[in-house]
């Protein structure tokens, strides 16, 4: 098991264990994480699964697609940490791995 | 106070109206009562990747039961609601219930349009819209069988991808001239006939179906003189709202159930969201019903609020999204009335972009490969730009900068 951070704009952290190959969009709605809706159903379509990852982490994530670079304009609160979770699948390299939910979202 | 919510519908509007009350504080008992016996889910999925059995049905689910019951919401599923007394405030269910109400959310939906035609009531045709559609069809579904789908919308034409891509042998019959002729032009209608055809899909336009015969193991279809035969007829030939109920309770409907901008209906403390619900639309100065995840989730969103006493006008740019083969259609705006067609890139490399204007200004695009103009069009008719066609249709401009005021004359 993975295990995934969540940390809320109010700095309340939610740590989930999570199977290698889920989205992190799925398991954040399944696990009622605040401030992430995923109103698309995790095709990279709405932007309403916008985290900001911690900046530890940043070379450990897959590059970024071309559409959720442009979806992510539609985020409020962009910022070089910015990703969309449903684009980001929870992988051995990932363990230990905190987003954060941007304050827009809730 | 003990104030209850009372919502008519568990699919994507129903659903999310639950969830905004509560994000909203409201702190009343919530019902959803929904006819279908399963907790709400997504339908897209239905007919792309659910459909190809890629996705597992939990993963159809809004959200997980465990929601529902740390939320305090209570789901009555597979139960339907028989009767409302808009005096009493009251709804008759047909589990022989009654149910009293202080606020009352139609999120009714919509029910697949039944094909008409001579043959019909002999042979068994499918239809997609519900999960128990799509098991229905599950054994027929196979590599070799050959399927017929009627009707050239989103949902026929999503499942004729996925069939395609699965081994069936597959016909679309289009009773318009073009594909999606609903929703879109002629000239991205054709271009999607031409990526199913080259798939392989016997595509058909001005094509209706005049009768169906046939025996148990196939139906054979009359189009233009010439028969078709079929293991398995998929009809996708449009929605019609579910008003009757609302009709009943002498809510005004005209397409659709009539709602202000804050969601409100013609009667006090009824609401109506989603498929269902025709809007005066502020960015159209006009009046619409629309059908798509987007509208059913922003309406609900604003039915909460005016439910909680904070009033959010509704004023959304609809957008909508199709995936079939390796495309990608996403389209923002309505495109009804325009003068004038863009297009940004060539549609032969799958590719391509169609802004859609009306004198001089943006109502609409078709995005197809292409989320950055898809995002560009957003902000163009959110900020009211008037962008000229020559700079939409010219490439050497970042998709992005279409949409930044400072390269555009903004209206005055």
């Amino acid at each position: 098991m993975i295990k995934v951070t969540y940390i809320d704009h109010a700095g309340t952290a939610r740590e989930i264990e999570v199977e290698e190959g889920v989205d992190l969009m799925d398991v954040a709605v399944d696990n009622l994480v605040p401030g992430i809706d995923g109103d698309c159903g995790g095709v990279a379509a709405c932007a309403t699964c916008h985290v900001h990852v911690d900046p530890a982490w940043q070379d450990k994530l897959p590059p970024m697609g071309e559409e959720e670079d442009a979806m992510l304009e539609l985020a409020d609160d962009r910022n070089e940490n910015s990703r969309l979770a449903c684009q980001l699948k929870a992988s051995p390299e990932l363990d230990g791995l905190i987003l954060h939910t941007p304050i827009g979202q809730h | 106070m003990n104030e209850t919510v009372v919502i008519i519908g568990g699919g994507q509007a129903g659903a999310q109206t639950a969830v905004s009350l509560r994000k909203e504080g409201f702190s009343g008992a919530i019902t959803l009562v929904c006819e279908e016996p399963v907790l709400p889910y997504q339908r897209p999925p239905l007919s792309k990747t659910y459909l190809a059995g890629e996705l597992p049905k939990e993963r159809l689910f809004i959200k997980p039961a465990a929601f529902y019951e740390k939320a305090k919401i209570d789901l009555l599923l597979g139960v339907r609601v028989n009767a409302i007394d808009t005096q009493q405030q009251r709804l008759a269910l047909d589990n022989h219930q009654s149910l009293p109400y202080s606020h009352l959310v139609f999120a009714t939906g919509g029910r697949v349009r039944p094909l008409h035609c001579p043959g019909i009531e002999h042979h068994h045709v499918h239809y997609l819209r519900t999960l128990a559609d799509v098991d229905a069809m599950h054994d027929k579904f196979k590599p070799g069988k050959r399927l017929v789908i009627i009707g050239g919308g989103y949902v026929g034409l999503e499942t004729a991808a996925v069939a395609v891509k699965h081994g069936l042998e597959v016909s679309v019959l289009v009773a318009r001239p073009t594909a999606l002729g609903r929703v879109t032009s002629k000239v991205v209608g054709q271009f999607f006939e031409q990526v199913h055809r080259s798939a392989g899909v016997n595509l058909q336009s001005n094509t209706d179906v005049e009768c169906l015969q046939g025996n148990n193991e196939e139906v054979v279809l009359t189009t233009r003189g010439a028969l078709l035969s079929a293991d398995l007829v998929v009809v996708g030939i449009g929605l019609l709202p579910n008003v009757e109920l609302a009709e009943s309770a002498d809510i005004l409907c005209e397409d659709g159930i009539n709602t202000d901008q804050y969601g409100r209906t013609s009667i006090a403390n009824i609401y109506a969201a989603g498929d269902c619900a025709n809007h005066p639309n502020a960015i159209y100065k006009r009046r619409m019903r629309l059908q798509s995840v987007q509208n059913a989730i922003d309406q609900a969103k604003t039915v909460a609020a005016s439910i909680c006493g904070k009033n959010k006008p509704y004023i959304q740019i609809p957008w909508f999204w199709s995936d079939q083969y390796d495309l990608k259609l996403q389209t923002a705006g309505v495109n009804t009335g325009y003068d004038e067609i863009v297009l940004r890139g060539d549609p032969e490399t799958r590719s391509f972009a169609a802004f859609y204007l009306r004198a001089g200004r943006l109502l609409a695009v078709d995005a197809i490969n292409r989320p950055a103009e898809f995002v560009a069009a957003r902000n163009i008719i959110n900020k009211n730009l008037v962008v000229s066609a020559a700079r939409l249709s010219d490439e050497s401009i970042a998709a992005k900068a279409l949409a930044s005021p400072q390269d555009t004359t903004s209206p005055t």
